[in-house]
């Protein structure tokens, strides 16, 4: 079931017939749509070469941020995946101005309910549990469905007994859901308080950006915590930290791989190796194999 | 000179009115006890209409009131035998929270809380109550010591936040707060919470989760402060009294959709208005509720505290 890292080009090619195959350009100032992108660098990209390359830039290895499905297709085995709770739908429970448009734009605009899919599959032949957030749908804010969903994957995992693998991507709590989005902290948090104390492994990969909320919960509480070259992650904003600190922020701050030198992350992992680095971790925790 | 914010001058008018008359009649001889009364009525029914219909943001002014009690005055008057205990162990020691252990109705207990500042140089050491990541594990140390000796955990929630800034970011401020709360979710002892001030965002949420939550009546608890919270969705930190109405942050707000399980009433017009009330009415309901998850079976307490958080938000 292990896949050469070579045949990995062929789940790309795989995503590239589905429907949520958009090359999602990141600023405005990037060239829209289409055929061509122009990465951070000035490098003009080739979506289909970028494809091949993971989304990863071939000059400067920018990690371009992949959506749910795309780092699902890219994860998991072949067909191995299977949703949970796919019919799960956020509400605007406080009536939060402008929140009820937002969340039917985001979900016109990515085809998601929320900004987290949830499900089982293999990865390299091994069960997993996974939990996949997707930084395009309201910058991957958690709210009561976020939460519920994560909440809901990690006891699926521990009835199961099979490891979780979560991806992050989110800018932090759902400020539209208040109180309710800061205690989906608490409620992910108890989740994985169930799965560590029966044992059982918790992959958490953080990928750009994970911040707050997130970070500050299940982000940070992986067993073994592994980035993405380049990603922001913390726990309050730069911009927000500038404000306060009334000062510039040094270069690399609050980047993957400040967090791995500070003693954060254990592990910075390029993308094209992340695969096969979660099917090692999965493999040594299995005794005898 | 008190702080009077603007929507309770009309009563600090009326009081020095009455006061003022008072004054005139013991000078003068005169008995003007009818006008003084009438007056006094009509101040109590301002007051009564005043702060029993306070809008979000007067709760959030009222809440930060310099002279609110803090979690010390509350650790000092509740607590016999308190020996404070300080440092995280591996960095230092944040003065943005304080900690130790003593005896509360009967109970040798680990108290910890988030202590903000009496005036602006108090405030400076204990940057406004806002933690850094050496705050969490100095809190998660002492809960640790609490579950080895099985004693029970009371935690006063009072803060804007968690510090923003990059040492915070440095030693791990997310990895701080993670780490508390799924100590908190899973900790072998009872814990009572009690905001009596702000509670914002995951820096109070980091002394936050337990058994049983109570409010102050004029407290407030929310995502993130509302000025945070205007920055973030309008980039104008100045719409803050906007973000405090949306954000539904209010004691009686949460306890309509199950996050807290009382509000502890305030002595009319807020805490600073009459401490020593204060102090009564939050020592009623603290001694109950210690009591009452004191004398639960503690695997029935573990699971009662995660189906607690797992309901929240499934409305
Ligand atoms: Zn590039």
């Amino acid at each position: 079931m292990v896949q050469a890292p070579g045949e990995v080009g062929t789940v790309f090619e795989l995503f590239r017939k589905s429907k949520y195959f958009t090359v999602q350009p990141e600023s405005k100032r990037e060239i829209p749509e289409g055929l061509w992108i122009k990465c951070r660098c000035r490098e003009i990209l080739f979506s289909k070469d970028l494809s091949r390359n993971y989304k990863v830039c071939q000059k400067c290895g920018h990690h371009f941020r992949l959506t749910a499905w795309e780092r699902i297709e890219l994860t998991l085995d072949p067909d191995s995946f299977v949703e949970f709770d796919a019919d799960l739908e956020p509400r605007d429970i406080l009536e939060f101005p402008g929140y009820a448009q937002k969340l039917a734009k985001a979900q016109e605009e990515t085809g998601l309910r929320e900004a987290v899919v949830t499900g089982e599959g293999t990865i390299g032949g091994h069960r997993v549990v996974v939990v996949v957030m997707d930084a395009h749908f309201i910058m991957g804010s958690m709210g009561t469905v976020v939460g519920e969903k994560v909440a809901r994957a990690a006891e699926r995992a521990l009835e199961k007994r099979v490891p979780l693998v979560a991806f992050s991507a989110s800018g932090g709590a759902r400020m539209q859901e208040g109180i309710l989005s800061l205690m989906q902290m608490g409620k992910t948090a108890a989740a994985l308080g169930r799965l560590d104390q029966a044992g059982l492994l918790y992959i958490s990969v953080l990928t750009d950006p994970t911040m707050g909320g997130v970070s500050a919960s299940f982000g940070f509480l992986g067993d073994i915590i592994l980035a993405e070259p380049g990603a922001l992650i913390g726990f309050a904003g730069p911009r927000v930290i500038e404000q306060t600190i009334r000062q510039k922020l040094p270069d690399g701050f609050q980047q993957a791989e400040f967090l791995q030198e500070h003693g954060f992350v254990d592990l910075v992992v390029p993308r094209n190796r992340l695969r096969d680095t979660i099917i090692k971790i999965l493999g040594l925790h299995q005794q005898g194999e | 000179m008190p702080t009077v914010f603007d929507f309770e001058k009309p009563i600090y008018e009326l009081e020095t009115k009455i006061a003022e008359l008072k004054q005139f009649s013991a000078d003068k001889g005169l008995n003007l006890n009818r006008e003084i009364e009438v007056l006094e009525q009509r101040a109590l029914e301002l007051k009564r209409s005043t702060y029993g219909n306070l809008t979000p943001w007067q709760k959030v002014l009222i809440a930060r009131h310099p002279n609110r009690l803090g979690a010390r005055d509350y650790i000092d008057n509740f607590c016999t035998d308190f020996v404070e205990l300080h440092g995280d162990r591996a960095f230092g020691d944040d003065p943005a929270v304080v900690g130790g252990i003593g005896r509360m109705n009967g109970y040798a207990v680990t108290v910890v809380g988030h202590q903000k500042g009496r005036d602006t140089k108090e405030n400076l050491v204990r940057n406004f109550g806002m933690l850094h990541p050496d705050g969490c594990r100095k809190v998660l140390r002492l809960m640790r010591q609490a579950e080895k000796f099985g004693r029970p955990l009371v935690c006063f929630v009072d803060t804007p936040g968690a510090h923003c800034g990059i040492g915070a970011e440095e030693r791990g401020q997310a990895e701080a707060i993670a780490r508390n709360l799924m100590a908190l979710s899973t900790l072998k002892v009872p814990i009572v919470v009690v905001v009596i001030g702000e509670g914002g965002s995951g820096g109070a949420l980091a002394l936050g989760m337990g058994d049983r939550i109570l409010m102050q009546e004029h407290s407030v608890f929310s995502v993130s402060s509302p000025e945070a919270c205007a920055s973030i969705i309008w980039k104008d930190a100045g719409r803050a009294r906007e973000a405090a109405e949306m954000l539904k942050l209010t004691a009686q707000d949460l306890l309509r959709w199950g996050v807290i399980d009382e509000i502890v009433p305030e002595p009319l017009g807020g805490v600073h208005r009459d401490p020593e009330q204060a102090l009564e009415l939050l020592r009623e309901a603290l001694f109950r509720h210690l009591d009452e998850i004191c004398r639960l079976d503690r695997g029935e307490l573990l699971r009662t505290r995660y189906h607690k958080y797992r309901a929240i938000g499934n409305l």
